[in-house]
């Protein structure tokens, strides 16, 4: 088991008027080399949540289990827990600090007190996972454009070499292709490393693409948990809290309306593609 | 992390004081600090004390959060306290040593200073506390209109605080975000001499002052694209108007004036 929170509460600001409680009795797991998806509306809580996946909040009830291990308990190295499970944050090209893009990668590396050729190896790496060559290291990470600057950022985590990944919205503000080559990648790492990965995404066309598993928050509380599948069947009551399901789904509904014999439960265009073509050759067939 | 800065920080409750307008409050805490330094013995002490008190309670403003704003200049309460110790002379002598000495008179003004201190801070916080930062510069702003024909930018000035408070919070949101990021890649801020955490504040200070560079920027912008050219010709969406219960104030403001000086 990856992930597992119990009883998760958390409350900020306690105890003053501007008390708001954020999460309420979450229960949630996430098993080893899952790719999970956390979809809510704005404020539902996922950000929170995220953030209480490394231990940078303690909740004011509950318990985290990080492989096993209560990240709050005694004796816990809460640095080892954040090279655990590494965390990229919303618009994360605003961490960057250093001269040069290979420098900024190296911070978490160098952190970790890491010997120099081994820090050499990961950033490395982490720089040839998000796709950025050799002639990018000596450049300001600040010369780059918004695209380039999020790769860097998300290196910086990458070189940690977490087993759980954790993004928080990491295609807001890229244009499609970059969103397209940062999901390939993602993909490529969660099946080929293995990676346990968390996403956040308002965009259901990409969960229901990549996600194997959902977790839907509304007001602070798990609302629903399954695959895309299960989660999108709930189509009006995701409508009403906020969120709606891919769009492809409502095409189908509707040429389903106009008389077309498919089926609705379609979550991708590649699939429907299918069902499309499937259904307009039964029908040649029948008219022939 | 961050979050116990109390400095300039609304307490957002409904209360004759919230209800006042800025202006008499501002006033109002002018003759407070100035009447405070008519007093020069611990009756007088005494008396504001009993007054801050109640207007305190009026407010519904808890009292800790007035002490609160305290903890900000704990070190120059004490490096006064200890000034005036040791170097006030006069009265009796009751210690020394080389060339500090303590006498009597330099305790009792050490712990005038302390009270003077005190209430300056605690009776300040009450202004902030219960006022928003815009009523705030409105207030200000409207005070030193009159100032404007000698020269004094009022309406620039009151925009400035403004903006400037405003940042407060946002900078500091921003500096809670940018910490967590750089603690999610491993940064340690807690541990270590005193070189080493000044150097650890560089991953924080660098995106930090590129981003209050970027929201000033993108602030001029945004005003600008909504027409914004100074003070002059400016209507007010809340145009300010003393009520009763400002007058009501003032009679007990100036009797609490009339009390310093008697006292």
């Amino acid at each position: 088991m990856a992930i597992k929170i119990e009883h998760l509460t958390h409350t900020y600001n306690p105890n003053t008027p501007f008390e708001k409680t954020a999460l309420e009795d979450i229960n949630i797991e996430i098993k080893d080399g899952e790719f999970v998806s956390i979809i809510g509306h704005t404020g539902s809580g996922k950000s929170t949540l995220i953030q209480m996946f490394n231990g940078l909040l303690k909740p004011t009830m509950g318990q985290v289990y990080i492989k096993g291990q209560d990240i709050h308990g005694e004796n816990v190295d809460r640095k080892a827990v954040r090279q655990q499970v590494g965390l990229v944050f919303q618009y994360p090209e605003y961490q960057l600090f250093e001269m040069t893009v290979w420098e900024d990668v190296a911070f978490g590396p160098k952190n970790l007190g890491l010997n120099e050729e081994e820090i050499r190896e990961r950033v490395a790496y982490a720089l040839q996972a998000v796709g950025l060559g050799e002639e990018y290291y000596q450049k300001s990470p600040f010369e780059l454009s918004g695209g380039q600057k999020r790769r860097v950022a998300i290196a910086g985590v990458l070189a940690m070499k977490p087993s759980i990944l954790i993004l928080d919205e990491p295609t807001a503000g890229l244009d499609p292709k970059g969103r397209d080559d940062l999901f390939n990648k993602l993909k490529e790492m969660h099946k080929g490393l293995g990676l346990t990965i968390v996403l956040i995404s308002h965009s259901m066309e990409d969960v229901a693409r990549y996600a194997q598993r959902m977790i839907v928050l509304y007001k602070g509380k798990v609302k629903y948990q399954g695959t895309p599948k299960e989660v999108f069947a709930h189509g009006d009551e995701l409508e009403k809290i906020g969120l709606a399901r891919p769009q492809i789904a409502y095409i189908l509904e509707t040429l389903k309306e106009k008389g077309m014999d498919i089926a609705t439960d379609i979550l991708t265009v590649e699939e429907a593609a299918l069902q499309i073509k499937a259904y307009l050759l039964k029908r040649r067939d029948n008219n022939a | 992390m961050l979050r116990d800065i109390t400095i300039g920080q609304y307490y957002p409750v409904d209360s004759p004081i919230h209800r006042m307008d800025p202006r008499a409050k501002i006033l109002i805490t002018f003759a407070y600090i100035i009447g405070l330094f008519f007093i020069n013995h611990f009756i007088g002490y005494g008396f504001v004390v009993l007054c801050l008190y109640g207007t305190i309670q009026m407010s519904k403003v808890p009292i800790r959060y007035m002490l609160k704003g305290l903890r900000s200049i704990l070190f120059i309460l004490l490096f006064t306290v200890a000034l005036n110790i040791f170097f006030t002379q006069g009265g009796r002598v009751l210690w020394s040593w080389g060339f500090l000495t303590i006498t009597e008179q330099g305790l009792i003004i050490a712990a005038q200073m302390a009270c003077r201190l005190i209430l300056l801070i605690i009776g300040s916080s009450l202004l902030t506390l219960t006022t928003s930062p815009i009523q705030l510069t409105d207030g200000i702003e409207n005070l030193l209109n009159p100032f404007r024909r000698i020269g004094v930018p009022a309406h620039e000035i009151a925009m400035m605080m403004s903006i400037s408070l405003r940042f407060i919070p946002i900078l500091l949101e921003e500096t809670d975000k940018i910490m967590k990021a750089q603690m999610a890649r491993g940064a340690d801020f807690e541990s270590g001499n005193i070189i080493r955490r000044a150097k650890a504040m560089i991953p924080i200070m660098v995106p930090l002052f590129i981003s209050a560079f970027r929201r000033a920027e993108e602030l001029a912008m945004a005003m600008e694209a909504r027409c914004y050219r100074g003070g002059v010709g400016r209507t007010r969406l809340h145009s300010l108007h003393y009520e009763k219960v400002d007058y009501c104030a003032f009679v007990l403001a100036s009797l609490f004036f009339i009390g310093c000086i008697i006292l």
